[in-house]
């Protein structure tokens, strides 16, 4: 090699060198004294990954990936993936309500999403993450339960949807939510009639609707730092450190599906009032992305 | 030997036990506690709202497995079992509630390295059931001595589809109900630690549910305080 590019070659290692330096010397406090370095930016009102207090991180939606499914949804948020497939079989509806149908959410936070969960029956966070779900679906209305029956007290759709995590990073339940609206919006039903000879069920497959979804349910997640300091979207780090934890699901009309408090610190009705204001902005953005999307995949 | 102290309170307007009616807005059913019933847990508690009934025994600060140990602070568990059936999702559900409302109450740097476990048992069920879990809870963690910050009550408020508001439902006003929210309210600054919410509702109304259930936890703390000093003036 000639003397002037071997020169050239040497300070740029210098450089680099210098550079990894500084890099590795915050890496080390931030690994000791993680709160610390925590509270060091949120002291400037910003966080480490360069986002406001109240800024979500990129949402990108993705209908339709999955072709054996009747229904199906990817949402990233930032970092934490979830993909969510809908589909429809037949049961007999519930004795108590042979005008219904079912629709049975279920959550999977496997092993591929974080090194804290492990192969075997579903865990804490997974089961609690399907009872959220499940109450969301419950409590917004977001299908009509008629809506699903073909023959009252014979034949009623039952609805799997199957919430897979892939990529655990924070606020899990903010996106099931919105992978699961996006799925139920994608979900599309073939017509049934009922034989009157033979009383069997004929599916006529291309013959197909979507679901009448009546709300828009969607939630939006706050962290709470040392008692006073609340954060939107938190990551998985974030989660970590913080001290309570706090989701809001709220429909188009202003009106709370849940308020979702798992204990942590207290608030006080002012700091509530703030996270509910935050929640009715989330929605507008939320659902502006979702009209979009359905817009560019309907015309089929 | 400690004796037992079977303490009762009549709060609000109630004339007695059982279905008592309840004038229109905000007064509790009737409630009791009785405290350090179990021999073998290291405290324990029986809370009575109306018909619903809770018993909470607490273990610890004990050994815990190394897996779930923490380094600088105790590990909380709670194990809330129903009064007919395995436990499920939605028990797996109230049990991570109640955990994390212990969590923000209970002084675990003080005891790191252990584990400090609840065990609910329900006895009846008859309305405002995580409600009654939570104060059950707080009273056995009194009982046992575990280090706490403040103390915790749980209150149910119910609306009704007129926006009407019923504290410490009873079951049937619950299902009739538009909306069931339960809080766990702190007795320092009254401040909201948990919340679980079943139905629509809006934004005013929750305010006007949170404003209530601070009214109705103060009646709820001058109980717990009266109950503990009976039994610790005597002895």
């Amino acid at each position: 090699m000639s003397k002037v590019r071997w020169r050239n070659r040497r300070a740029g290692e210098e450089r680099r060198r210098r550079r990894r330096a500084g890099g590795k010397m915050a890496a080390g406090f931030k690994t000791v004294e993680p709160l610390e370095y925590y509270r060091r930016f949120l002291k400037e009102n910003c966080r480490p990954d360069g986002r406001e207090l109240g800024e979500f991180r990129t949402t990108t939606v993705n209908i339709g990936s999955i072709s054996t499914a009747d229904g199906s949804a990817l949402v990233k948020l930032g970092n934490t993936t979830v993909i969510c497939g809908v589909k429809a079989e037949f049961a007999a509806p519930p004795t108590d309500a042979p005008d219904k149908g079912y629709v049975v959410p279920n959550v999977d936070l496997p092993p591929l999403c974080s090194s804290r969960f492990r192969s075997g029956p579903p865990g804490e966070e997974a089961q609690v993450a399907s009872q959220f779900i499940a109450d969301v679906i419950e409590n917004s209305q977001i299908i009509q339960k008629e809506d699903l029956c073909i023959s009252p007290g014979k034949l009623a759709w039952v609805l799997y949807c199957d919430l897979i995590c892939l990529d655990y990073d924070g606020n899990i339940l903010d996106a099931c939510t919105f992978a699961l609206l996006a799925a139920l919006k994608n979900v599309q039903l073939p017509e049934v009639t009922i034989n009157g000879e033979t009383a069997l069920a004929e599916v006529n497959l291309k013959k197909k609707s979507y679901l009448n979804i009546r709300t828009h349910p969607v939630a939006t997640s706050f962290a709470v730092f040392d008692d006073t300091l609340l954060i939107v979207d938190p990551t998985g780090e974030e989660e970590h450190l913080a001290t309570g934890t706090l989701t809001i699901v709220m429909d188009e009309e202003g009106k709370l599906c849940c308020l979702h408090k798992p204990g942590g610190s207290g608030l006080t009705g002012a700091k509530l009032q703030d996270c509910m204001s935050r929640a009715v902005t989330r929605h507008k953005e939320v659902k502006k992305l979702m009209d979009e999307v359905i817009k560019s995949i309907k015309p089929k | 030997m400690e004796e037992e102290r079977h303490t009762e309170a009549k709060i609000g307007a109630e004339t007695g036990r059982g279905s008592s009616p309840r004038g229109p807005g905000c007064s509790l059913r009737h409630f009791a506690c009785e405290q350090n019933l179990l021999s073998r847990p290291d405290g324990s508690a029986s809370f009575l709202q109306g018909d619903t009934s809770v018993l909470a025994g607490v273990y610890g600060p004990a050994e815990v497995k190394v897996s779930k140990e923490i380094f600088n602070k105790a590990t909380l568990e709670v194990i809330l079992r129903p009064k007919i059936g395995l436990p499920g999702v939605a028990e797996k559900n109230r049990e991570r509630l109640i955990r994390n409302t212990c969590e923000a109450v209970v002084l675990g740097t003080l005891h790191p390295r252990t584990s400090i476990t609840v065990v609910l048992q329900v006895v009846s069920d008859a309305g405002s059931l995580l409600a009654c879990c939570l104060n059950a809870a707080c009273m056995a963690l009194v009982d046992a001595g575990v280090p706490m910050r403040a103390l915790f009550c749980g209150v149910t408020c119910a609306l009704d589809s007129d926006g009407t508001l019923v504290l410490d439902p009873t079951s049937k006003r619950e299902k009739e109900a538009r909306a069931v929210l339960t809080f766990a309210l702190d007795n320092v600054e009254r401040k909201l630690l948990m919340s679980s919410t079943k139905g629509l509702f809006s934004d005013a109304e929750l305010q006007q549910c949170l404003a209530a259930a601070q009214a109705a936890s103060q009646h709820v703390f001058r109980f717990y305080r009266e109950s503990l000093q009976r039994r610790y003036s005597k002895s």
